[in-house]
């Protein structure tokens, strides 16, 4: 098999993490951890702060080296492949991540291009995304002047305009309120309704009601995945509040 | 397959240049980054220039002259008629000469001994003492040298027309700047500069704000690559900076009467590879630093005060300590205006710049190699 080819993965399977490991010199950040993610499915990856989750997904994007263990994302080797992930991938950082002080076509355009999404295709789905968002008229205005909450949808579809086959999310709604969180959320539904696979991560315990499966990280380990339902039921609770809190109970390191 | 590389490398260009376009909607919209662009280049080249400026005019001066005889009078006469002094006091006592300084009344006092003329007449020797404020040093030094050049050169007139026997005159010729003109000193220093700062400062600081702002962490999930963001965001810098050599260069020539003696084809040479040493080292610093603030401290600490002290620019290399040489031989400016003087004022060659241009040649080969090793490091 060469280098560039695709690893034999299940076909419904777009993430697969093997014993994926991340160390600074004596610190364990990311502890072998094993999963899958299904194609088109929204994965909650959760954990208190410092549990690892950001570390294990910047691994995942490619802005980061594993120190052992292997993963793949969309069939290529995360160590070996960055450069095909990344055509494949879109990601939401957990800053707001637009250019302020370009307008919101602007904005559009260059990640567009940055992504290589063929520029007759550009101006047509610039328009299309706008009316489906209902930004018509705040095609030429700057971004700084839009509410946080308008940046944030912006900024997700954005993420996902050029179509990957993943988009990762890494706590997309700090600090913005719960109506328009819900908000948010129907645009996920929508983008894993056309196939897009979502990974996201979170501290609001309400949105992993809304996942798929969660995976719910303590000290660099994944204590728990399943859906929320049956984590529920196994952990004889009312709501993913109190399954995460079980789980954190035992962490050594505390956010 | 040469095909596919063909239209890969077009669209890179075209990734690439839609990032520079970017870059430059960030400028043309910051009204801070415009003022600091096309303002104060302007700005410095008048404040140093013309406001700073350590030519010495109008300079009032006191005499005491106990002897009052022909030569005495002549010697005061001709300080006066040109436009460097002005006679403001004659005081009737040497002790008159603090107090007119005290009040600020003067900056120089000139006395001269008893019997001044027949002293230089029957035993070729008399005195003349030039008492100067010496708590501006710099304005004192440069006003006595005036007034001795002056005073020297009416006793070797003297000397010719055989009033006085025997004279030895030190003769004092300043080379390339006869006048002394201060603006010729200080374009060459205001331009290293001016370049330092727009090329190594912006550029730092518009990278820091893209890793503060979090959008270079998408960049850097994303296809494009690492290097051409570095890269576009050079660009534009290096194009306002082109804009700024020539607005000084045009300023410092037509109004300012700086010449150009030399070649101008090596003095922009110089200056584009000067402006890839200071391109490279904002780089450098984006790389070292994550926020602005610190970035923005480190280009006017640790680049722009070097270059204010160190460089040549304001004081004499030749005059520092062996240690402080050392220091200001590892400042790219201190070579850029060293071979901007040559170039400009004394009209030299190429020949009179190698040194100076394969100094920097190597400054910016060695400092491209650490700031891209050291930007790979950081995606690690």
């Amino acid at each position: 098999m060469s280098k560039h080819d695709p690893i034999l993965m299940p076909d419904d399977t777009v993430i697969l993490a093997r014993d994926l490991t991340k160390t600074y010199g004596d610190f364990t950040a990311v502890d072998h951890i094993n999963f899958e993610v299904h194609k088109g499915e929204i994965f909650g990856f959760l954990g208190a702060n410092g549990a690892g989750k950001t570390t294990a997904m910047r691994m995942l994007c490619g802005l980061s080296k594993s120190s052992s263990g292997q993963a793949w994302v969309a069939g290529y080797d995360i160590n070996r492949q960055t450069e095909q992930i990344k055509k494949r991938i879109g990601y939401m950082s957990q800053k707001f991540a637009l250019y302020e002080d370009l307008e919101v076509w602007e904005n559009i355009r260059l990640y567009a291009g940055i992504y290589g999404v063929p520029e007759r295709e550009i101006g047509p789905k610039t328009d299309e995304l706008l009316h489906r968002l209902g930004f018509e008229n705040e095609k030429k205005v700057l971004v700084k002047s839009l509410p946080l909450g308008w940046k944030q949808k912006l900024s997700f579809s954005v993420a996902i305009f050029h179509e990957p086959s993943i988009v990762f999310l890494d706590e997309p709604t700090g600090g913005v309120d719960p109506a328009t969180r819900r908000q948010f959320w129907e645009l996920i539904y929508q983008a894993a309704d056309r196939g897009i696979t979502i990974f996201v991560t979170t501290h609001y315990m309400d949105e992993a009601e809304y996942c798929d499966r969660v995976s719910i990280m303590v000290d660099g380990r994944i204590d728990a995945l399943d859906s929320p339902g049956n984590l529920k039921k196994a952990y004889g609770a009312k709501n993913m509040d109190e399954v995460f809190h079980q789980l954190a109970r035992g962490a050594r390191r505390k956010g | 397959m040469e095909k596919m590389n063909l239209q890969k490398a077009a669209e890179n260009w075209k990734f690439f240049m839609a990032f520079v376009r970017k870059e430059f909607h960030h400028i043309f919209r910051d009204k801070t980054s415009m003022l600091i662009l096309l303002v104060m280049p302007i700005l410095m080249l008048v404040l140093f220039g013309y406001a700073l400026n350590t030519e010495v005019k109008n300079s009032k001066f006191a005499v005491y002259d106990p002897s009052k005889d022909e030569v005495t009078r002549s010697m005061v006469e001709k300080l006066q008629i040109n436009n460097y002094f002005i006679l403001k006091k004659v005081l009737n006592n040497a002790s008159e000469a603090e107090t007119a300084f005290k009040k600020g009344e003067v900056s120089m006092v000139i006395v001269f001994s008893d019997h001044f003329y027949e002293n230089l007449l029957h035993g070729g020797y008399a005195q003349i003492q030039l008492l100067a404020d010496g708590s501006d040093p710099n304005t004192a030094s440069i006003i006595t040298t005036y007034a001795s050049t002056i005073l020297s050169s009416y006793q070797l007139e003297l000397m010719k027309i055989g009033k006085i026997p025997y004279q030895i005159t030190p003769e004092v010729k300043l080379l390339y700047n006869p006048s002394m003109v201060a603006a010729y000193n200080f374009v060459p220093g205001v331009m290293g500069m001016i370049l330092l700062l727009i090329c190594a400062m912006m550029t730092s600081v518009s990278i820091t704000r893209e890793k503060e702002r979090g959008t270079m962490e998408v960049l850097l999930v994303s296809p494009m690559k690492p290097l051409y963001v570095i890269l576009s965001k050079a660009v534009p810098y290096f194009f306002l900076s082109l804009v700024n050599l020539a607005t000084i260069l045009l300023i410092a020539h037509f109004i300012m009467h700086v010449p150009i003696a030399g070649s101008l084809f090596w003095l922009l040479t110089i200056s584009l590879v000067y402006i890839f040493v200071c391109l490279t080292l904002g780089l450098l610093i984006s790389t070292i630093v994550d926020t602005q603030m610190a970035a923005l401290i480190i280009s006017a600490i640790g680049l722009m005060m070097p270059v204010m002290l160190m460089s040549g620019m304001m004081f004499p290399i030749e005059n520092m300590p062996v240690y402080i040489r050392w220091i200001s031989d590892i400042i790219p400016a201190r070579w850029y205006i060293e071979a901007i003087r040559k170039l400009m004022i004394m009209g030299l060659g190429f020949k009179a710049i190698i040194q100076e241009l394969s100094i920097l040649v190597g400054m910016g080969i060695i400092l491209i190699v650490i700031s891209l090793r050291k930007f790979k490091i950081r995606l690690e």
